[in-house]
């Protein structure tokens, strides 16, 4: 057959899919399994508290509701920032880029107060099992909002310099995949954390 | 148009010239063939560490009351034994074999992600380097190889021997888990024009669903070992009942990851033998569908059974009996399997080499550990059984004469492939009936022991209680077994040297990596094959000489130091989050890591 098809061509898969697409979706499986074990954790412990604060007294649904909504529309920048970069709108494609990376920060700032407060209340990491499932389950997830939010600006300075083009949208897609996972992962938390407490 | 002799090594190198260039060429190499040395010979060193640690247990338990070793020490051994044998034996000679041969077996050039390859085999390198640290620094983990809580608390195990052990196993995890994700890509998404899924080798099928298996399971355990290390580092109580934790927890967490890791262990032995019982009986694989989805099926129920580990911990009927049944349940698509390979051999032509002989030997090995197995999975003979040494007996029987056995069949299988040389012959098969009889010496006995009633994990036991005759029987089989793995060392660097040149297909296999030079071309294939057929090389026999050409002008990945340099920030900041070291190793080992992702990203992968 043909010698051009090699482990450099990005063209042939037997699934028709490239390969670093095809990654991304099995890594974000296994980082299914990485929070749905540590969820499955936070609905066991969070009732075991020999102690308080306890969480309907810290719990501020109105507070999250509103980073929530600023985390989903990160989402939407994320996909006009991957529409225009596929279409060949650098421009536009920074500016997306940027916003969604902003948003994300708005959110994690967001994340830092609500920590903060808690503590302030009374709640540290070993407090109480509350405080210690909680921290970690919604640590956890900052902490991969905060490597999408270097991974965005990465690729925001990337395209200043002209070094991510349309021929990267694939690039673009792949963190779009993985942000969208880390929002997604926030609806479930904020639904078994915050609506259900 | 080249030739396809073999490579014949010069020199005093231990490896063909294929893989010389010197130890810079090692260390950056992306190359599957020469990653998946590297795995073997590692794993091959940590398997004789783990057996040492297995001949000091011996010693300590040929009679009653021996104190040549020490309790505490004992405790190290018998848990650094199933961490070693376990992490960095099986699981990493298991991936040697799939970083060689997968490839190969599907028409490809490397692996999906060649950098995240050498990455895996770094960190699993540095990760092992760790493990085995903690004998010099304060002594090495001495809570079992599954750790129960609390005992691994710091109230009952204050000091870090723990602390290299919940470190450690996170550092080995993301490796394995790196391979997984990379092997899953590999075979999906690589395989040669017309090698449909149910086309492929058996044992890429089988490195297939055990690359699933890791990607599902490592995160579990990954989760418990980080609740385990915020108890112990930062008081949290996830485990511990004073502050409202519980123990049972971290077994579901361990076992819900610990039990498909045994199938992790065994899955790709089942397919390696799957691929000698066929070219050894010049037949192909019986029921080469059914061999699949059992291993499917085995793959999927593995994630059902985890609390028979767990029968005397208090369950309760209704969850003891639920596990019961899966647990019987799983015993078929084993049982299956079996079938399958004794019906392959039967009316077959029967060739007797010594790799045929290891994959003989696993079938009757494994028959028995299924069948101590299958006793175990009836809760209420279990709650005899536990704990005691009829555990060990079964847990031996599948894994040394299971795992260990197949994988002794494909290094005879393919030592020709990978070194261009036929190892000896006649010493191997000495070496298979040494090994298989100082085996059962060992292991029989032990079924009896524990029926009697001798508990494992004790360091000692009394006199009068009938364990004596049968434990110094043990350990002399241990010593000859000890004696049968340097003899089939001797071997492989006697064949190394001197063994006869091999063809490119010394046994007449059916499968891809027969129609390449042994060893192969960098490159692999010239010309990519096109494949009409399972069995490839049975059934379209002009296939090899359509691979026939040279590598020049395919482009293959670059070498590179990226993966090798963010393996070891890892390590660094595995370093610096163990209790006395101080706070600012951490940020140094975050810096490589930082620094090293972005020199990997932005490297292009052909430079």
């Amino acid at each position: 057959m043909s010698e051009a098809v090699g482990t450099m061509d990005a063209e042939y898969t037997s699934t028709g899919l490239p390969n670093r697409k095809m990654a991304m979706w099995a890594f974000i499986g296994s980082e299914c399994m990485l929070f749905g074990s540590l969820i499955i954790n936070y609905l066991i412990n969070h009732r075991r508290n020999l102690q308080g604060p306890y969480p309907e007294e810290l719990l501020n649904i109105p507070f999250i509701t509103v980073t929530t909504f600023v985390l989903l529309m990160s989402s939407l920048m994320m996909v006009l920032a991957f529409t225009a970069v596929e279409r060949g709108d650098m421009k536009w494609g920074k500016v997306w880029l940027l916003m969604t990376a902003v948003f994300g920060l708005i959110f994690l700032g967001g994340q830092v107060y609500e920590f903060n407060h808690f503590y302030h209340e009374g709640l540290g990491l070993s407090t109480n099992l509350f405080g210690a499932s909680f921290f970690i389950l919604t640590g956890f997830h900052g902490a991969h909002v905060a490597v999408g939010v270097i991974w965005l600006l990465s690729l925001f300075v990337l395209a200043s310099m002209g070094k991510l083009t349309q021929e990267n949208a694939l690039t673009v897609e792949i963190t779009g995949l993985y942000w969208h996972f880390v929002d997604v992962v926030w609806i479930v938390l904020f639904v078994l954390i915050y609506l259900m407490s | 148009m080249a030739t396809t002799e073999a490579h014949v090594p010069e020199g005093r190198t231990k490896e063909p010239s294929l893989y010389g260039g010197g130890l810079w060429s090692w260390v950056t190499t992306v190359d599957h063939k020469r990653i998946g040395i590297l795995y073997g010979a590692t794993a091959l060193f940590f398997f004789l560490v783990g057996g040492l640690e297995a001949l000091l247990i011996r010693y300590q338990l040929a009679s009653a009351g021996n104190s040549a070793i020490s309790a505490d020490f004992y405790n190290q051994l018998f848990t650094m034994h199933g961490t070693t044998m376990v992490f960095l034996a099986i699981m990493p000679l298991n991936v040697a074999f799939f970083n060689y041969i997968v490839p190969l077996q599907i028409g490809a050039r490397d692996v999906a992600f060649p950098r995240l390859n050498a990455f895996s085999y770094w960190l699993f390198l540095f990760g092992g380097l760790y493990l085995n640290a903690s004998f010099i620094f304060g002594g090495a983990p001495d809570a079992g190889w599954f750790g129960y809580a609390n005992l691994t608390s710091t109230r009952f195990s204050p000091g870090i021997r723990i602390d290299f052990w919940v470190i450690g196993l996170q550092l080995l995890g993301v490796s394995s888990l790196a391979g997984g994700i990379n092997f899953v890509i590999t075979i999906l998404n690589m395989r040669a024009p017309g090698m449909k899924l149910m086309r492929m080798p058996l044992f890429t099928w089988m490195t297939l669903v055990t690359s699933f298996i890791l990607v599902i399971a490592f995160p579990i355990i990954t989760v418990g070992l980080v609740l385990l290390m915020f108890d112990r580092l930062f008081g949290t109580a996830f485990f511990n009942p004073a502050g409202g934790g519980d123990v049972v927890l971290w077994q579901h967490f361990f076992w819900l990851f610990g039990h498909p890791e045994v199938y992790i262990m065994i899955l790709p032995a089942m397919g390696i033998i799957s691929e000698v019982i066929p070219t050894f009986s010049r037949k192909p694989l019986f029921g080469y569908p059914v061999v699949v989805y059992s291993g499917i099926l085995i793959a999927f129920l593995g994630f059902g059974v985890w609390a028979h580990h767990m029968f005397s911990v208090g369950l309760g009927p209704i969850a003891d009996s639920v596990f019961s049944a899966t647990t019987m349940l799983i015993a078929i698509p084993t049982g299956v399997k079996i079938f399958n390979w004794i019906a392959t051999m039967w009316g077959g032509s029967i060739r007797i080499k010594t790799s045929f002989l290891f994959a003989i030997g696993f079938v009757a090995m494994f028959i028995i550990g299924g069948l101590s197995g299958v006793m175990h999975s009836s809760a209420a003979a279990d709650l005899q059984q536990t704990d005691t040494y009829f555990v060990v007996a079964h847990i031996h029987y599948v894994l040394f004469g299971g795992a260990m056995l197949g994988i002794f069949s494909g290094i005879y299988y393919w030592f020709p492939k990978v070194t261009g040389r036929m190892m000896s012959e006649g010493l191997g098969q000495l070496q298979f009936w040494f090994m298989m009889i100082a085996f059962n010496i060992t292991f029989f006995p032990m079924h009896f022991l524990g029926l009697l009633g001798m508990p494992r994990r004790t360091f000692t036991y009394q006199s009068g209680l009938g364990f004596e005759d049968m434990n110094l029987m043990a350990t002399v089989g241990a010593f000859l077994l000890g004696a049968s793995v340097l003899l089939f060392l001797f071997n492989l660097l006697r064949s190394l040297r001197h063994g006869a040149p091999a063809s490119a297909d010394p046994w007449g296999g059916s499968t891809l990596e027969w129609a390449v030079p042994s060893p192969p071309l960098h490159c692999n294939f010239p010309t990519l094959p096109r494949v009409e057929h399972r069995d490839v090389l049975w059934t379209q026999p002009g296939v090899a000489k359509t691979l026939e050409g040279s590598c020049e002008g395919v482009h293959m990945p670059s070498p590179s130091l990226w993966p090798l340099i963010l393996a070891f920030g890892i390590t660094v900041l595995a370093v610096g989050a163990l209790p006395p070291v101080p706070l600012p190793v951490v940020f140094v080992g975050v810096a490589i890591v930082v620094v090293s992702f972005y020199g990997w990203a932005l490297q292009p992968v052909d430079h």
